[in-house]
Parts: structure tokens; C-alpha cells; sequence
């Protein structure tokens, strides 16, 4: 057996793991300024200068190898072989922040204890000058027994240096170095800053920009304020930047179907290309700039070092319903998606105060239920202007995130005190230095997301689209019959069933058929809801817009309750499975589809009747 | 810790002014739980480090934003209470 030789990458959080991953395997694993992006193994082919490849494994930051959170047990299983489904790696790099080598040489002193090969990457040297340090690898090298390479991760540079250190960690030439018995933290602590300050050079006190950005950012009173501005700017942009774009897809999308209207006969291909793809579909993809302007966003967040400053800001807040501020970025990114969220959730240490958190992140509005939003309200909201800068329509879009982020805090106030009561678990975590998100970085992103966005349009949606225009189509109508051709349909009948249950909440038939779909992908029911309309309207002007169609058959008490139930309603299957595996077991999300669903129904109810008498 | 400095005694992080720097005297361990003791260790407090204090969050009992030997880190007060500060006499 000559299977590759197994190398991990481990080291403190927000070391520069994942970017050095990258650049020597060519992965594109997702980096960010912030403690705890990894939370998981992924592993990565490298081929050593000598032809030999080896098994890279990325690894969830951690301080040591005691783990206080799931991720970091991730990383302690694998690096001490404790998981018995995975062979322990034959040689460990050690990513170490330059900048910050007494706190992360200790955690390194821990892992050369092990006994394994180790190669010491030593990290984010750029930084490490800007912040005005001179080190000298030789002196750590020697102090530390293992061979140190400077290396600056994002910039490529000291990977031929690395892979050549590696090449001799594996080749069993490698210096291995004694396993010893291991002091104690603080014996640990001390040895790590002793080493720590013979290894520096010279020390020239520098950023004071930073700090000056941190007198702004953490302010008692500005710190909130630039906090509410950001998150506002955000979610204005991504309500009115992407129109012009949007309506660019949207023609697109309207050539493309008279086109082939023109091209086909009529008959059951030409509808099922016009009326059920491209009306699903291209309901859709119109969204599209929206969503790569939200990540936009989240994406600088991230690079920039501001997220944990927005913990930090957010901590008081969250600590009124027993969650701290670490919850606030799993909470945070959830508004992209809550499958990634729900995974991030792995580096809260507190059990029930993660299971909380994992809870309540469906109703962080994802990205995958603006274009239902943003739908409705272009179609059935005036776009009346309130004030400079603020129309009706982005307001009451804001309004739903709002009421989405109220009714996760009612819902962790409440479960925090019944199913997942416990005490508080704290708030301590580490900044990290602000950077300036490099455009490279940002430009990959909103690429790896438009691609997962496109599959997704191709795949899940396109083939519930399909299935649902198949169920909306057949039997089809007998000649001269009065009935409509959806009314009709399997589809239409299974609609009607469907619509006995949610009638008392203002639902029509329409909203029925695209409550099941929905499921699937959310963005689904505004396909679901293109492809009813196109086959409903087939020879009375069925090319109008679906905006102007909603507007024709939905009122404005109707219209709001739909919202309302998006803004709780039950999630996506992704979301009930990643729960299922982060809870292991079904009885979490079990608990979170009945309790969103109850509470969905019960506010799109009341949203309804409320609507109906105040005469809207 | 370097005891030539004069030291004014009883002051723990939660109190110690902005902007005055400050080496950790002692931490009352038994103030804290296990978890919070070791991932505060692990955070690098340690007698003989030198702290400050950056920002308190929000004018009430929001965490404390300090630095701490190299890095910046945030915990909140009652953990703060826990951390004894030495500071030389004015
Ligand atoms: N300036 C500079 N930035 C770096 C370097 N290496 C990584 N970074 C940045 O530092 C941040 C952290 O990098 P990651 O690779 O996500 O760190 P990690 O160790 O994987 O972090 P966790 O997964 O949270 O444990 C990102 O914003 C990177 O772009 C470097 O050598 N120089
Ligand atoms: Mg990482």
C-alpha cells in the first residue's frame, strides 16, 4: 500500500490555513478575516517538486488541542488519529500569523510535541512589517528544532520554499522531532513568548490607522450607528442597484421566448420551453444581480476584519436572549443562506446556545427569498417616494428583514428558556487586524457564487419547474370547456386541495400551488408562480409580465400575508438536512419545520385578517 | 512581573481606565469556569503580559475590547472582573 502521504494543515484560527491551501493546491476554499471560517476537513492533491503528490488536508482553526468547540474536536481528531475513520497524517505544517507569534507559538509548541514532522509556515509576514516587526526565521528555526518558511499566502509567495520543506518533512529524511511530555499551559505560554522575543528583530511601533479605525468602529455610540448604516446600505443596494441589470435579463429572457415562439410550431414542446423553462427559469435568474450585490457585501465584511467587531457591537443585544456575540455571524451569513450559517455555527462552544442559534437562522431572510420579496412588492406595493432616498417598497422590504430578525430574537428569548435552557456561555474572541479586501478575492467569490446560483437555476429549479408545468398541463382541456386549463390540471386540483388548508390565511390557489415546489428551492415559487400565469393566459395576451398578472388577480391583504409567511415559513430540504446532520438526529429539525410552520401560518393569518379590516 | 514597578493594587481590567496600560497581575481562576478559564488562556492571558483597555462596548454592560500582548480581544465584563491589572503610579 502506497497511498500518498497524508499532510495537515493546522494552526491558530485565522492563520492563513485556508488562503496557503489554496495557493498550493489550487482549491478555491473559502477564506475570510475572522476566527472560524473552516469548519470542516477538505482535502487537496499537491505534487511535490520530486513528482510525488501528497494529500493536503485543510483543518478548522484551533487554540489547542483541547477543543471547546465542534470544530476544533474536527481538528483534534485528525491530528491526533482520534477518528477512527481517518488514517493521522505523516507530516503536519504549522501555519503561524507572523504578527502574532506569542499567542500561536504556543499552540505550535503543543503540535511539535506530538512527534510528528513538522513543517513551521510562518505566515502573513507582510503584515507582520506593516505592523512595523522584523523577524529572523533562523533564530525560530532553531528555538523551535523543525525548519520555519516565511510565507505571505495571498500573494503566492515562499510556496516553492514550503513545498521543498515538505518534501523533506515526508521523505522520512525529515527531522523528526522527540516527542516530549507536555508542560503546562502556562510553562507553554512562557516558552512561546520567550521564543516569541528572541525571534524579533526589531520592533517599530506602527498602525495607527487601525487603531484609529477601531476608535470609530467600536465607539459606544458611533460603533452602533456605522453598524445600522452598513447593514441599511446593504440592503438598500441590494434592492435598487440591481434593476437596471435585472431588467436587462428579464428582455433577454423575452426575446429569447418570442423567439422561439416564432421558431416552433405551437404544441407541447413550444410550451414547455416558453411557458415552463424559460418563464421558470428565467423568473429566476433575473435575480441574479441581486444576490452577487448581497455577497458583494458579505464578502467584504468578511475580508475586512469587521465582522467580529460587529460581534463585538452586536454582544450586548444577543446577550438579552442568551446567545452571545459570536452567534452573529453564523446569524449574519445566514442572509446569503442557512446552510452555510447553520455549519458556522460549529464554533460556538456552548451546546444549547448553538442549537439556538441553528434554530432560529431560517429566519435570517436568504438570499433565495428576495426574489419572492422583491416579486410581490414590485408588483403589488406603490413605489411611492417617503423621503429622499427611501420609497415605499424598499421600506417594507426592509420591513419583512426586520420582522424576520424581531421574530428570531422573540424565538431564542423563548427557547432559551424552555427547550434549550441553559446558562450563558460567554463572549471572548479575537479581532483580527483589518485588511483591505483584495479584488481578486471578492471578484472569485461573487464568481464561485454565480455558478452555484446558475446550477442551481439549472438543476433543482429548472426541474421542479418542469414537473410542476407537466402537473399543470395534463389532462388537458376538453375543446369549448369554460374551465381554465390550470383549474383543470392534476396540478391545479392537487392546488385546490392544498388551498382548503391555507384559505383561512388569505391564500389563493396560485399561492398554493407554489407553497410545495417551494420546498424544494424558495426561489421556486416565483417560478411556480411564471409558469401557472403563462399557462393560464395561453391566447388571452399571455406574454404580459408577470408583475402586471399578480396585479390582476392578487389583493393587497393577500399579497401581504404570502410575505408574511416567507418571512417564517418552513425552510428548504438543504436546510432541514444540514440541521439533520448538525443535530444529528431528526428530532431538531423536526422541531424547527413544525414551530416555523405554526409560526408562519399563525402571522400570515393575522397579517391577513388585519389587512382585510383595515380595508386594503 | 517586574516588581520594582510601583503598583497600585485591588484594579481588575474591568475598571482599569482606557488607554492605560497595564500587565496582568493575577486572575482569579475560581472566578471562571473551566471553559472560560482555558479558552482565556489560551487567549494569551497570563501574569506578566501587558493589557489595555481600547473600548467598551455600549454605555452599559457591553463587552470590553482590550489588548492583549499582540492581539485584540474582546470579552465581556465579568471575565474582565476576574483579571487583575497591575499599572505603574502615575
Ligand atoms: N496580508 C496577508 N493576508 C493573509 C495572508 N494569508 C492569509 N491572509 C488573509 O488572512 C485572512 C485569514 O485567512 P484564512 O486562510 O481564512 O485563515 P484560516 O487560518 O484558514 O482561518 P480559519 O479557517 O478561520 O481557521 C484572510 O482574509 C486572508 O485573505 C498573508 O500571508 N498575508
Ligand atoms: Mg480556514
Amino acid at each position: 500500500m502506497n497511498a500518498a502521504p497524508l499532510v495537515a494543515l493546522v494552526g491558530n484560527p485565522n492563520a492563513g490555513k485556508s488562503a496557503l491551501f489554496n495557493a498550493l493546491t489550487g482549491a478555491r476554499q473559502k477564506v475570510g478575516n475572522y476566527p472560524g471560517v473552516t469548519v470542516e476537513r477538505k482535502s487537496g492533491r499537491l505534487v511535490l517538486d520530486d513528482g510525488r503528490p501528497v494529500e493536503l488536508v485543510d483543518l478548522p482553526g484551533a487554540y489547542s488541542l483541547d477543543p471547546s468547540s465542534p470544530d476544533e474536536a474536527v481538528t483534534r481528531d485528525v491530528v491526533t488519529g482520534g477518528s477512527e475513520f481517518e488514517r493521522r497524517p505523516d507530516a503536519l505544517v504549522v501555519v503561524l500569523d507572523a504578527a502574532n507569534l506569542d499567542n500561536h507559538l504556543r499552540f505550535a509548541l503543543q503540535l511539535i510535541a506530538l512527534g510528528l514532522p513538522v513543517v513551521i509556515a510562518l505566515n502573513m509576514v507582510d503584515l507582520a512589517e506593516r505592523d512595523g516587526l522584523v523577524l529572523d526565521p533562523a533564530v525560530l528555526a532553531r528555538e523551535l528544532g523543525v525548519p520555519v518558511v516565511p510565507t505571505v499566502a495571498v500573494r503566492r509567495r515562499g510556496l516553492d520554499q514550503l513545498r521543498e520543506a515538505l518534501a523533506g518533512a515526508v521523505g522520512g529524511g525529515g527531522i523528526r522531532p522527540h516527542p516530549r511530555t507536555l508542560e503546562t499551559e502556562s510553562v507553554l505560554q512562557r516558552r512561546a513568548r520567550n521564543i516569541a522575543s528572541a525571534a524579533i528583530i526589531s520592533e517599530t511601533p506602527a498602525h495607527r490607522w487601525a487603531h484609529w479605525l477601531d476608535s470609530v468602529a467600536l465607539h459606544p455610540v458611533m460603533g452602533p450607528l456605522l453598524l445600522v448604516a452598513v447593514l441599511f446600505t446593504m440592503f438598500q443596494a441590494v434592492f435598487t442597484w440591481a434593476t437596471v441589470p435585472a431588467d436587462a435579463i428579464d428582455a433577454g429572457f423575452a426575446w429569447l421566448q418570442t423567439q422561439i415562439a416564432a421558431a416552433l410550431p405551437d404544441g407541447f414542446v413550444r410550451s414547455l420551453l416558453t411557458d415552463g423553462l424559460i418563464a421558470g427559469v428565467g423568473a429566476v435568474l433575473v435575480f441574479l444581480p441581486q444576490i452577487l450585490i448581497l455577497f458583494l457585501f458579505i464578502l467584504v465584511l468578511e475580508a475586512s476584519g469587521y465582522m467580529v467587531r460587529a460581534a463585538f457591537l452586536m454582544d450586548r443585544l444577543m446577550a438579552g436572549v442568551g446567545l452571545s456575540g459570536r452567534a452573529f455571524i453564523p446569524l449574519l451569513s445566514s442572509f446569503a443562506c442557512a446552510v452555510p450559517g447553520i455549519m458556522a455555527t460549529r464554533t460556538i462552544e456552548d451546546e444549547k446556545e448553538r442549537l439556538t442559534t441553528i434554530l432560529i437562522a431560517p429566519l435570517m431572510t436568504c438570499s433565495a427569498r428576495w426574489p419572492v420579496y422583491t416579486l410581490i412588492i414590485g408588483a403589488m406595493i406603490p413605489n411611492m417616494r417617503l423621503a429622499p432616498f427611501i420609497r415605499l417598497q424598499g421600506l417594507v422590504m426592509f420591513g419583512l428583514l426586520a420582522i424576520g430578525i424581531a421574530g428570531a430574537y422573540v424565538a431564542a428569548l423563548l427557547l432559551r428558556r424552555t427547550v434549550t435552557k441553559g446558562a450563558s456561555s460567554g463572549f471572548m474572541m479575537e479581532m483580527p487586524k483589518y485588511q483591505m479586501p483584495r479584488l481578486g478575492d471578492i471578484v472569485l467569490g461573487l464568481w464561485t457564487r454565480t455558478l452555484i446560483f446558475l446550477k442551481r437555476a439549472g438543476t433543482i429549479i429548472a426541474a421542479t419547474t418542469v414537473v410542476l408545468w407537466l402537473l399543470l398541463s395534463f389532462p388537458k382541456l376538453p375543446e369549448g370547456s369554460a374551465v381554465s386549463p390550470v383549474d383543470y390540471s392534476i396540478g391545479g386540483r392537487i392546488g385546490h386541495g392544498i388551498e382548503t388548508v391555507v384559505k383561512p390565511i388569505g391564500f389563493n390557489r396560485d399561492i398554493a400551488l407554489a407553497l410545495l415546489p417551494a420546498m424544494a428551492a424558495r426561489e421556486v415559487a416565483v417560478s411556480a408562480i411564471g409558469t401557472v400565469y403563462a399557462i393560464d393566459d395561453k391566447g388571452e395576451g399571455g406574454e404580459a409580465r408577470i408583475t402586471d398578472k399578480l396585479r390582476g388577480r392578487w389583493t393587497l391583504p393577500t399579497a401581504l400575508a404570502f410575505l408574511m409567511w416567507f418571512v417564517f415559513a418552513p425552510q428548504c430540504i438543504s436546510t432541514i438536512a444540514v440541521t439533520r446532520r448538525e443535530t444529528n438526529g431528526w428530532k431538531w429539525p423536526a422541531f424547527m419545520v413544525g414551530y416555523l410552520f405554526a409560526a408562519a401560518y399563525i402571522m400570515a393569518g393575522i397579517t391577513y385578517w388585519l389587512a382585510v379590516f383595515a380595508g386594503l | 512581573m517586574d516588581m520594582s514597578l510601583p503598583v497600585r493594587a485591588a484594579l481588575t481590567l474591568e475598571k482599569l481606565p482606557r488607554r492605560q496600560r497595564g500587565m496582568v497581575a493575577a486572575i482569579d481562576w475560581t472566578q471562571l469556569a473551566d471553559a472560560e478559564a482555558r479558552r482565556l488562556r489560551e487567549l494569551g492571558f497570563d501574569e506578566g503580559v501587558g493589557v489595555e483597555v481600547l473600548h467598551r462596548a455600549a454605555i452599559g454592560r457591553g463587552p470590553i475590547a482590550c489588548r492583549i500582548g499582540r492581539m485584540t480581544v474582546a470579552l465581556r465584563r465579568a471575565v474582565a472582573g476576574a483579571i487583575h491589572v497591575a499599572v505603574p503610579a502615575a
